[in-house]
Protein backbone atom coordinates (compact mmCIF):
# COMPACT_ATOMS: atom_id res chain seq x y z
CA UNK A 1 0.00 0.00 0.00
CA UNK A 2 1.34 3.41 -0.95
CA UNK A 3 1.67 6.04 1.75
CA UNK A 4 -0.88 8.20 -0.08
CA UNK A 5 -3.59 5.66 0.62
CA UNK A 6 -3.06 5.85 4.38
CA UNK A 7 -5.59 7.67 6.49
CA UNK A 8 -4.96 9.00 9.97
CA UNK A 9 -7.45 8.73 12.79
CA UNK A 10 -8.40 11.91 14.60
CA UNK A 11 -6.25 10.72 17.49
CA UNK A 12 -3.21 10.35 15.24
CA UNK A 13 -3.76 13.74 13.64
CA UNK A 14 -3.77 15.28 17.11
CA UNK A 15 -0.71 13.34 18.22
CA UNK A 16 1.37 14.25 15.16
CA UNK A 17 0.08 17.81 14.89
CA UNK A 18 3.49 19.37 15.64
CA UNK A 19 4.94 17.50 12.66
CA UNK A 20 2.04 18.08 10.33
CA UNK A 21 2.10 21.85 10.80
CA UNK A 22 5.79 22.12 9.82
CA UNK A 23 5.94 23.69 6.36
CA UNK A 24 7.29 21.16 3.90
CA UNK A 25 6.63 18.20 6.21
CA UNK A 26 2.87 18.13 6.46
CA UNK A 27 0.51 15.21 6.46
CA UNK A 28 2.44 13.75 3.55
CA UNK A 29 5.65 13.51 5.58
CA UNK A 30 3.75 11.95 8.44
CA UNK A 31 2.14 9.41 6.14
CA UNK A 32 5.54 8.47 4.76
CA UNK A 33 6.69 7.81 8.33
CA UNK A 34 3.63 5.67 9.02
CA UNK A 35 4.21 3.65 5.85
CA UNK A 36 7.92 3.15 6.61
CA UNK A 37 9.64 0.08 8.00
CA UNK A 38 12.83 0.86 9.89
CA UNK A 39 15.27 -1.67 11.31
CA UNK A 40 17.34 -0.63 14.32
CA UNK A 41 20.34 -2.90 14.79
CA UNK A 42 21.41 -2.80 18.43
CA UNK A 43 19.07 -1.42 21.09
CA UNK A 44 21.87 -0.13 23.33
CA UNK A 45 23.41 3.31 23.66
CA UNK A 46 22.67 4.44 20.10
CA UNK A 47 19.57 2.33 19.60
CA UNK A 48 17.86 3.66 22.76
CA UNK A 49 17.39 7.28 21.65
CA UNK A 50 16.89 6.27 18.01
CA UNK A 51 14.07 3.88 18.99
CA UNK A 52 12.45 6.36 21.36
CA UNK A 53 12.43 9.22 18.86
CA UNK A 54 11.42 7.16 15.82
CA UNK A 55 8.56 5.59 17.78
CA UNK A 56 7.47 8.97 19.10
CA UNK A 57 7.71 10.38 15.57
CA UNK A 58 5.24 7.81 14.31
CA UNK A 59 7.26 5.41 12.17
CA UNK A 60 4.75 2.67 11.29
CA UNK A 61 6.90 -0.41 11.66
CA UNK A 62 10.10 -0.72 13.67
CA UNK A 63 12.27 -3.83 13.83
CA UNK A 64 14.75 -4.26 16.67
CA UNK A 65 17.76 -6.59 16.53
CA UNK A 66 19.55 -7.43 19.76
CA UNK A 67 20.61 -10.68 21.37
CA UNK A 68 21.50 -9.24 24.77
CA UNK A 69 19.71 -8.94 28.11
CA UNK A 70 19.44 -5.73 30.14
CA UNK A 71 22.22 -5.29 32.67
CA UNK A 72 22.44 -2.72 35.44
CA UNK A 73 25.64 -1.35 33.88
CA UNK A 74 23.67 -0.52 30.69
CA UNK A 75 21.48 2.03 32.44
CA UNK A 76 24.22 4.71 32.51
CA UNK A 77 23.45 5.35 28.82
CA UNK A 78 20.75 3.00 27.49
CA UNK A 79 17.85 5.25 28.46
CA UNK A 80 15.13 3.05 26.99
CA UNK A 81 15.52 0.56 29.86
CA UNK A 82 14.94 0.81 33.61
CA UNK A 83 15.75 -1.30 36.64
CA UNK A 84 12.57 -3.38 36.30
CA UNK A 85 13.94 -4.82 33.05
CA UNK A 86 17.31 -6.04 34.37
CA UNK A 87 17.93 -9.61 33.25
CA UNK A 88 15.24 -9.50 30.55
CA UNK A 89 15.89 -9.63 26.80
CA UNK A 90 16.56 -6.13 25.49
CA UNK A 91 14.24 -6.43 22.50
CA UNK A 92 11.32 -7.32 24.77
CA UNK A 93 12.15 -4.62 27.33
CA UNK A 94 12.42 -2.06 24.52
CA UNK A 95 9.09 -3.13 23.07
CA UNK A 96 7.33 -2.73 26.44
CA UNK A 97 8.66 0.82 26.79
CA UNK A 98 7.92 1.77 23.17
CA UNK A 99 4.41 0.35 23.09
CA UNK A 100 3.59 2.53 26.08
CA UNK A 101 4.91 5.47 24.07
CA UNK A 102 3.06 4.95 20.80
CA UNK A 103 0.27 2.43 20.26
CA UNK A 104 0.25 3.26 16.52
CA UNK A 105 3.66 1.71 15.88
CA UNK A 106 4.12 -2.00 15.18
CA UNK A 107 7.26 -3.68 16.51
CA UNK A 108 9.03 -6.71 15.12
CA UNK A 109 11.58 -8.31 17.43
CA UNK A 110 14.71 -10.14 16.33
CA UNK A 111 16.17 -11.53 19.54
CA UNK A 112 19.32 -12.83 17.87
CA UNK A 113 22.92 -12.12 16.92
CA UNK A 114 22.98 -10.61 13.46
CA UNK A 115 25.30 -12.80 11.38
CA UNK A 116 26.09 -13.69 7.78
CA UNK A 117 23.51 -16.46 7.91
CA UNK A 118 20.50 -14.37 8.95
CA UNK A 119 21.32 -10.75 8.03
CA UNK A 120 19.83 -10.69 4.51
CA UNK A 121 16.70 -12.41 5.68
CA UNK A 122 16.19 -9.98 8.56
CA UNK A 123 17.06 -6.78 6.66
CA UNK A 124 15.23 -7.49 3.39
CA UNK A 125 11.76 -6.49 4.62
CA UNK A 126 12.79 -3.02 5.82
CA UNK A 127 13.13 0.29 3.97
CA UNK A 128 15.90 1.85 6.07
CA UNK A 129 18.48 0.44 8.46
CA UNK A 130 20.08 2.28 11.39
CA UNK A 131 23.30 0.68 12.55
CA UNK A 132 23.96 1.08 16.26
CA UNK A 133 26.09 -2.00 16.78
CA UNK A 134 29.27 -2.03 18.79
CA UNK A 135 31.90 -3.95 16.87
CA UNK A 136 33.70 -3.92 13.53
CA UNK A 137 32.57 -7.32 12.17
CA UNK A 138 28.90 -6.33 12.53
CA UNK A 139 29.58 -2.89 11.03
CA UNK A 140 30.96 -4.47 7.85
CA UNK A 141 28.22 -7.11 7.87
CA UNK A 142 25.46 -4.47 8.06
CA UNK A 143 27.22 -2.41 5.40
CA UNK A 144 27.55 -5.26 2.93
CA UNK A 145 24.05 -6.58 3.57
CA UNK A 146 22.52 -3.15 2.94
CA UNK A 147 24.55 -2.84 -0.29
CA UNK A 148 23.42 -6.27 -1.49
CA UNK A 149 19.79 -5.49 -0.62
CA UNK A 150 19.98 -1.87 -1.86
CA UNK A 151 18.91 -0.23 1.42
CA UNK A 152 20.10 3.05 2.92
CA UNK A 153 22.16 2.57 6.10
CA UNK A 154 22.13 5.34 8.70
CA UNK A 155 25.42 4.86 10.48
CA UNK A 156 26.38 6.08 13.95
CA UNK A 157 29.39 5.16 16.04
CA UNK A 158 30.88 6.31 19.31
CA UNK A 159 33.97 5.91 21.43
CA UNK A 160 34.67 7.70 24.71
CA UNK A 161 34.01 11.35 23.71
CA UNK A 162 33.99 10.91 19.93
CA UNK A 163 30.97 10.32 17.71
CA UNK A 164 30.53 9.72 13.96
CA UNK A 165 27.44 9.84 11.75
CA UNK A 166 26.83 9.30 8.04
CA UNK A 167 24.13 8.02 5.70
CA UNK A 168 25.50 5.22 3.53
CA UNK A 169 24.24 3.82 0.25
CA UNK A 170 21.63 6.53 -0.17
CA UNK A 171 20.23 7.07 -3.65
CA UNK A 172 19.15 10.67 -4.21
CA UNK A 173 16.32 11.92 -6.41
CA UNK A 174 18.71 12.07 -9.38
CA UNK A 175 19.46 8.37 -8.93
CA UNK A 176 23.01 9.01 -7.71
CA UNK A 177 24.19 6.51 -5.11
CA UNK A 178 26.25 7.79 -2.18
CA UNK A 179 29.32 6.17 -0.62
CA UNK A 180 29.28 3.48 2.08
CA UNK A 181 31.36 2.33 5.03
CA UNK A 182 33.84 0.45 2.84
CA UNK A 183 34.51 3.61 0.85
CA UNK A 184 35.25 5.42 4.08
CA UNK A 185 37.20 2.68 5.84
CA UNK A 186 38.30 -0.10 3.46
CA UNK A 187 39.52 -2.36 6.26
CA UNK A 188 39.01 -2.48 10.02
CA UNK A 189 41.77 -1.99 12.58
CA UNK A 190 43.41 -5.21 13.73
CA UNK A 191 41.92 -6.55 16.98
CA UNK A 192 43.51 -5.03 20.04
CA UNK A 193 44.66 -1.77 18.45
CA UNK A 194 41.40 0.04 19.17
CA UNK A 195 39.77 -0.73 22.50
CA UNK A 196 36.03 -1.41 22.66
CA UNK A 197 33.63 0.76 24.65
CA UNK A 198 33.54 -2.00 27.25
CA UNK A 199 37.25 -1.39 27.82
CA UNK A 200 37.66 2.24 26.76
CA UNK A 201 34.43 3.60 28.19
CA UNK A 202 31.91 6.03 26.77
CA UNK A 203 30.28 9.14 28.23
CA UNK A 204 26.59 8.32 28.60
CA UNK A 205 25.25 11.47 26.95
CA UNK A 206 27.26 10.95 23.76
CA UNK A 207 25.25 7.98 22.42
CA UNK A 208 22.15 10.03 23.27
CA UNK A 209 23.37 12.74 20.90
CA UNK A 210 24.62 10.47 18.13
CA UNK A 211 21.64 8.07 18.30
CA UNK A 212 19.30 11.08 18.09
CA UNK A 213 21.16 12.28 14.99
CA UNK A 214 20.63 8.84 13.47
CA UNK A 215 16.90 9.14 14.18
CA UNK A 216 16.93 12.54 12.49
CA UNK A 217 18.63 11.15 9.39
CA UNK A 218 16.25 8.18 9.26
CA UNK A 219 13.31 10.62 9.22
CA UNK A 220 14.98 12.68 6.45
CA UNK A 221 15.67 9.59 4.36
CA UNK A 222 12.04 8.44 4.71
CA UNK A 223 10.33 11.76 4.14
CA UNK A 224 12.76 13.25 1.65
CA UNK A 225 13.00 16.55 3.55
CA UNK A 226 16.29 18.45 3.64
CA UNK A 227 19.65 17.00 2.66
CA UNK A 228 20.45 13.60 4.15
CA UNK A 229 24.03 13.19 5.37
CA UNK A 230 24.98 11.19 2.28
CA UNK A 231 28.45 11.77 0.83
CA UNK A 232 29.26 13.55 4.06
CA UNK A 233 30.74 12.29 7.27
CA UNK A 234 30.01 14.06 10.54
CA UNK A 235 32.30 13.82 13.55
CA UNK A 236 31.64 15.21 17.01
CA UNK A 237 34.18 15.65 19.77
CA UNK A 238 32.12 16.12 22.92
CA UNK A 239 35.16 17.08 24.96
CA UNK A 240 36.03 20.18 22.93
CA UNK A 241 32.60 20.59 21.37
CA UNK A 242 34.25 20.36 18.01
CA UNK A 243 32.04 19.17 15.17
CA UNK A 244 33.17 18.76 11.59
CA UNK A 245 31.49 17.54 8.43
CA UNK A 246 33.79 16.02 5.82
CA UNK A 247 33.07 15.19 2.20
CA UNK A 248 33.41 11.53 1.28
CA UNK A 249 33.16 9.81 -2.08
CA UNK A 250 32.58 6.40 -3.58
CA UNK A 251 35.73 4.49 -4.52
CA UNK A 252 36.35 2.44 -7.64
CA UNK A 253 38.15 -0.21 -5.60
CA UNK A 254 35.23 -0.86 -3.24
CA UNK A 255 35.07 -4.68 -3.21
CA UNK A 256 31.27 -4.77 -2.94
CA UNK A 257 30.05 -2.05 -5.29
CA UNK A 258 33.14 -0.56 -6.95
CA UNK A 259 34.28 -1.04 -10.54
CA UNK A 260 35.31 -4.68 -10.14
CA UNK A 261 33.39 -6.14 -7.24
CA UNK A 262 34.90 -9.23 -5.66
CA UNK A 263 32.39 -9.64 -2.82
CA UNK A 264 28.95 -10.64 -4.08
CA UNK A 265 27.58 -12.31 -0.99
CA UNK A 266 28.10 -11.99 2.75
CA UNK A 267 31.46 -13.24 4.01
CA UNK A 268 32.91 -14.33 7.35
CA UNK A 269 33.24 -10.93 9.02
CA UNK A 270 35.05 -12.14 12.12
CA UNK A 271 37.74 -13.52 9.88
CA UNK A 272 37.73 -10.35 7.76
CA UNK A 273 38.32 -8.35 10.94
CA UNK A 274 41.21 -10.61 11.90
CA UNK A 275 39.44 -12.04 14.90
CA UNK A 276 39.78 -15.61 13.78
CA UNK A 277 43.21 -15.25 12.22
CA UNK A 278 45.33 -18.37 12.46
CA UNK A 279 48.00 -17.77 15.03
CA UNK A 280 51.25 -19.68 15.10
CA UNK A 281 50.97 -20.42 18.79
CA UNK A 282 47.65 -19.86 20.49
CA UNK A 283 47.73 -18.99 24.19
CA UNK A 284 46.76 -21.71 26.63
CA UNK A 285 43.25 -21.32 27.97
CA UNK A 286 41.46 -22.35 31.12
CA UNK A 287 37.70 -22.40 31.54
CA UNK A 288 35.98 -20.75 34.49
CA UNK A 289 34.92 -24.15 35.82
CA UNK A 290 38.46 -25.52 35.69
CA UNK A 291 39.78 -22.41 37.42
CA UNK A 292 37.20 -22.88 40.17
CA UNK A 293 38.30 -26.49 40.42
CA UNK A 294 41.91 -25.36 40.93
CA UNK A 295 40.76 -22.89 43.59
CA UNK A 296 38.70 -25.34 45.63
CA UNK A 297 41.28 -28.13 45.36
CA UNK A 298 44.00 -25.77 46.63
CA UNK A 299 46.23 -26.23 43.59
CA UNK A 300 49.36 -24.08 43.69
CA UNK A 301 48.97 -21.39 41.03
CA UNK A 302 48.87 -17.63 40.74
CA UNK A 303 45.90 -15.59 39.54
CA UNK A 304 46.61 -12.20 37.95
CA UNK A 305 43.86 -9.69 37.22
CA UNK A 306 44.84 -7.23 34.46
CA UNK A 307 41.73 -5.02 34.68
CA UNK A 308 41.71 -1.44 35.96
CA UNK A 309 41.48 -0.68 39.71
CA UNK A 310 37.96 0.76 39.22
CA UNK A 311 36.80 -2.56 37.79
CA UNK A 312 38.55 -4.54 40.50
CA UNK A 313 36.57 -2.56 43.08
CA UNK A 314 33.29 -3.72 41.53
CA UNK A 315 34.10 -7.40 41.61
CA UNK A 316 37.20 -9.56 41.98
CA UNK A 317 37.94 -13.23 42.53
CA UNK A 318 41.15 -13.17 44.49
CA UNK A 319 43.58 -12.26 41.72
CA UNK A 320 46.57 -9.96 42.14
CA UNK A 321 45.74 -6.65 40.45
CA UNK A 322 48.23 -5.68 37.72
CA UNK A 323 46.50 -3.49 35.07
CA UNK A 324 47.37 -4.43 31.49
CA UNK A 325 49.30 -1.22 30.85
CA UNK A 326 51.70 -2.02 33.72
CA UNK A 327 52.14 -5.77 33.21
CA UNK A 328 55.57 -5.51 31.59
CA UNK A 329 56.83 -3.49 34.58
CA UNK A 330 55.69 -6.12 37.07
CA UNK A 331 57.25 -9.28 35.69
CA UNK A 332 58.82 -9.88 39.12
CA UNK A 333 55.32 -10.68 40.38
CA UNK A 334 54.77 -13.31 37.70
CA UNK A 335 56.29 -16.64 38.79
CA UNK A 336 57.73 -19.08 36.26
CA UNK A 337 57.72 -22.11 38.54
CA UNK A 338 53.95 -22.56 38.71
CA UNK A 339 50.91 -22.08 36.50
CA UNK A 340 49.72 -18.48 36.21
CA UNK A 341 46.15 -17.62 35.18
CA UNK A 342 45.43 -14.19 33.68
CA UNK A 343 41.97 -12.70 33.75
CA UNK A 344 40.18 -9.54 32.67
CA UNK A 345 36.53 -8.69 32.03
CA UNK A 346 35.95 -10.85 28.96
CA UNK A 347 39.31 -12.39 28.08
CA UNK A 348 40.72 -9.96 25.50
CA UNK A 349 43.06 -7.87 27.65
CA UNK A 350 44.35 -10.90 29.55
CA UNK A 351 45.20 -12.54 26.22
CA UNK A 352 47.07 -9.40 25.21
CA UNK A 353 49.03 -9.50 28.48
CA UNK A 354 49.98 -13.14 27.88
CA UNK A 355 51.06 -12.43 24.28
CA UNK A 356 53.28 -9.56 25.40
CA UNK A 357 54.84 -11.56 28.19
CA UNK A 358 55.42 -14.63 26.04
CA UNK A 359 56.94 -12.51 23.30
CA UNK A 360 59.31 -10.57 25.56
CA UNK A 361 60.08 -13.05 28.34
CA UNK A 362 59.59 -16.60 27.05
CA UNK A 363 57.03 -17.60 29.68
CA UNK A 364 55.32 -20.92 28.94
CA UNK A 365 53.21 -21.30 32.07
CA UNK A 366 50.55 -18.65 31.38
CA UNK A 367 46.83 -19.45 30.99
CA UNK A 368 44.06 -17.16 29.80
CA UNK A 369 40.74 -17.33 31.65
CA UNK A 370 38.33 -17.97 28.80
CA UNK A 371 35.52 -15.41 28.76
CA UNK A 372 37.07 -13.47 31.65
CA UNK A 373 35.47 -12.70 34.97
CA UNK A 374 32.07 -12.49 33.27
CA UNK A 375 32.28 -16.17 32.35
CA UNK A 376 33.43 -16.96 35.88
CA UNK A 377 30.41 -15.13 37.33
CA UNK A 378 28.03 -16.83 34.89
CA UNK A 379 29.37 -20.33 35.35
CA UNK A 380 30.67 -20.45 38.89
CA UNK A 381 29.54 -17.62 41.15
CA UNK A 382 26.35 -16.00 39.79
CA UNK A 383 25.89 -14.09 43.04
CA UNK A 384 28.84 -11.82 42.20
CA UNK A 385 28.25 -8.40 40.60
CA UNK A 386 28.30 -8.23 36.81
CA UNK A 387 29.17 -4.97 35.09
CA UNK B 1 51.97 26.23 10.71
CA UNK B 2 49.26 23.74 9.85
CA UNK B 3 46.97 22.55 12.65
CA UNK B 4 46.41 18.85 13.23
CA UNK B 5 43.34 17.78 15.18
CA UNK B 6 44.06 14.63 17.17
CA UNK B 7 41.01 12.43 17.83
CA UNK B 8 40.27 11.47 21.44
CA UNK B 9 41.35 7.81 21.09
CA UNK B 10 44.85 8.92 20.00
CA UNK B 11 45.32 11.73 22.51
CA UNK B 12 46.92 9.39 25.00
CA UNK B 13 49.87 9.35 22.60
CA UNK B 14 50.07 13.17 22.35
CA UNK B 15 50.08 13.99 26.07
CA UNK B 16 46.32 14.64 25.78
CA UNK B 17 46.94 17.47 23.31
CA UNK B 18 43.95 17.92 20.99
CA UNK B 19 45.53 20.31 18.47
CA UNK B 20 49.12 20.14 17.33
CA UNK B 21 50.86 22.80 15.22
CA UNK B 22 53.19 21.42 12.55
CA UNK B 23 55.50 23.25 10.16
CA UNK B 24 55.22 21.34 6.89
CA UNK B 25 54.49 21.69 3.19
CA UNK B 26 52.59 18.49 2.51
CA UNK B 27 50.42 15.98 4.37
CA UNK B 28 53.29 13.47 4.14
CA UNK B 29 55.62 15.91 5.91
CA UNK B 30 52.98 16.58 8.56
CA UNK B 31 52.78 12.85 9.29
CA UNK B 32 56.56 12.46 9.34
CA UNK B 33 56.87 15.31 11.80
CA UNK B 34 54.00 14.34 14.08
CA UNK B 35 55.21 10.75 14.37
CA UNK B 36 58.67 12.09 15.21
CA UNK B 37 57.23 14.36 17.89
CA UNK B 38 54.98 11.61 19.21
CA UNK B 39 56.59 8.25 18.29
CA UNK B 40 53.78 6.18 19.77
CA UNK B 41 51.38 7.59 17.19
CA UNK B 42 53.30 5.88 14.44
CA UNK B 43 51.88 2.38 14.70
CA UNK B 44 48.37 3.83 14.85
CA UNK B 45 48.77 5.97 11.74
CA UNK B 46 51.15 4.02 9.50
CA UNK B 47 51.39 0.41 8.41
CA UNK B 48 54.66 -1.48 8.23
CA UNK B 49 55.33 -0.17 4.73
CA UNK B 50 54.92 3.40 5.98
CA UNK B 51 51.57 3.95 4.24
CA UNK B 52 48.60 5.51 6.00
CA UNK B 53 46.53 2.76 7.56
CA UNK B 54 43.27 1.98 5.81
CA UNK B 55 41.22 2.44 8.98
CA UNK B 56 42.56 5.95 9.48
CA UNK B 57 41.29 8.81 7.35
CA UNK B 58 43.09 12.09 6.97
CA UNK B 59 41.18 15.14 5.89
CA UNK B 60 42.71 18.43 4.75
CA UNK B 61 39.99 20.94 5.53
CA UNK B 62 36.76 19.15 4.64
CA UNK B 63 38.28 16.91 1.96
CA UNK B 64 39.62 13.37 2.18
CA UNK B 65 43.26 13.43 1.08
CA UNK B 66 42.52 10.33 -1.04
CA UNK B 67 40.43 12.69 -3.20
CA UNK B 68 43.24 15.26 -3.31
CA UNK B 69 46.89 14.33 -3.83
CA UNK B 70 47.11 11.82 -0.97
CA UNK B 71 50.38 12.29 0.97
CA UNK B 72 51.47 14.93 -1.54
CA UNK B 73 48.50 17.14 -0.76
CA UNK B 74 49.93 20.60 -0.05
CA UNK B 75 49.24 22.26 3.28
CA UNK B 76 49.68 25.85 4.41
CA UNK B 77 49.33 27.86 7.61
CA UNK B 78 45.57 27.87 7.47
CA UNK B 79 45.13 24.16 6.74
CA UNK B 80 43.30 22.18 9.38
CA UNK B 81 44.17 18.50 9.18
CA UNK B 82 41.87 16.01 10.87
CA UNK B 83 42.86 12.46 11.72
CA UNK B 84 39.72 10.32 11.96
CA UNK B 85 40.20 6.64 12.84
CA UNK B 86 37.43 4.07 12.58
CA UNK B 87 35.53 3.59 15.81
CA UNK B 88 32.85 0.98 16.33
CA UNK B 89 31.17 1.58 19.67
CA UNK B 90 27.45 1.80 20.04
CA UNK B 91 25.54 -0.97 21.65
CA UNK B 92 27.11 -2.27 24.82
Amino acid sequence: MSYQDLEFTREELARYNRHIIIPGFGEEGQKKLKAAKVLIIGSGGLGSPALLYLTAAGVGTIGIVDFDVVDDSNLQRQVIFDIREIGKPKVEAAKRRLEALNPHTRFILHNTHLNSGNALDIIKDYDVVADGTDNFPTRYLVNDATLILDKPNVYGSIFQFEGQVSVFNYVNEKGERGPNYRDLYPTPPPPGLVPSCAEGGVLGVLPGIIGSLQALEVIKVITGIGEPLSGRFYTFDALNFDSRTFNIKRRDDNPVNGKNPTIRELIDYEQFCGMRAVEEKPAKEITARDLYDWQVKGKKFKLIDVREPSEYKIVQIGGTLIPLSTVLEHTDEIPNDMDVVFLCKSGVRSLKAIKELEEKFAFNNLYNLKGGILAYIDQVQPQLTRY
Amino acid sequence: MATVIIPTPLRKFTNQTARVQIEAGTIGEVIDQITLDFPELKKHLLDQQGGIRSFVNIFAGDEDIRDLQKENTPVNNSTIISIVPAIAGGSF
